[in-house]
């Protein structure tokens, strides 16, 4: 069992790294989203404004629920 | 789910400096995703400000400003004016014998002043060649993002009054 530890563990970084990209893919969306809509705000326009807090509402859900996920996978190699 | 992370049976201490290479590792993932969700969040927070500015925004009032006689300018004659504050260039068309037009002078693109095209009978910024419809101020080609706001004209007896400022939707 002892040679399977470091296996395991490489596995839940993998998942984690993977983890991470994906959130710092949805983090580069936000800020672009965020400068967009903030252009658009100061020139007057306000229709994006609604859709835009939505959309970024729910990038930010995501990003939190991967969190939790690597919390998990954090929690679940201590515990083997 | 929880942003934080979930409270272990170790101390805080022994769990975010581990001893060990291999936690050491995940201790410095679970610190960056961290990082990262909380920067996500900002965005968030940051598109409700707009969205809370948006809704609580006061409509500008605008005052009623005499532009031109009716008359003044000959067909497909230019006038420019400042409208509402002295700082706001604008330039009025009369594109018919009874046809008057005006737009904010400042080009969407990098706030280049625009000029009334006769020729192409469009409004044409001269920086990056972004065109203008004389008809309603929307993008005919170039980099501007946005049409140019309209400067709505009345007409009170000989006199053009510029009354507001109306922002078109894209191109």
């Amino acid at each position: 069992m002892a040679s399977r530890e470091p296996v395991r563990q490489q596995h839940g970084l993998v998942a984690i790294d993977g983890a991470i990209g994906i959130i710092a893919i949805l983090l580069i969306v936000q800020i672009w989203l965020l400068s967009a809509t903030l252009e658009a705000f100061l020139a007057g326009h306000t229709g994006p404004v609604v859709p835009a807090a939505i959309f970024s509402g729910f990038l930010f859900s995501a990003s939190v629920a991967l969190n939790a996920f690597v919390d998990r996978i954090d929690r679940n190699s201590k515990q083997s | 789910m929880s942003l934080f992370r979930n409270p272990s049976k170790d101390p805080l201490w022994k769990d975010e400096f581990s001893v060990f290479a291999g936690d050491e590792r995940y201790v410095a993932r679970r610190q960056f995703t961290k990082f990262l969700t909380l920067a996500s969040l900002g965005m968030f927070v940051g598109n409700l400000w707009i969205l809370a500015k948006s809704y609580f925004a006061k409509k500008p009032v605008y005052p009623a400003l005499v532009v031109a006689e009716v008359g003044e300018v000959p067909v497909r004659g230019v006038k420019l004016f400042t409208y509402p504050t002295p700082q706001d260039n604008c330039i009025m068309v009369r594109t018919g014998a009874d046809e008057y037009v005006a737009y904010s002078q400042k080009c969407t693109h990098l706030s280049c002043a625009v000029y009334y095209s006769e020729r192409h009978d469009r409004l044409e910024c001269p920086c990056h060649q972004g065109f203008f419809s004389i008809r309603d101020g929307s993008v005919l080609q170039g980099p501007p993002p946005r049409a140019l706001p309209q400067i709505v004209l009345e007409r009170e007896g000989g006199k053009l009054i510029a009354t507001g400022v109306e922002v078109n939707g894209n191109g």
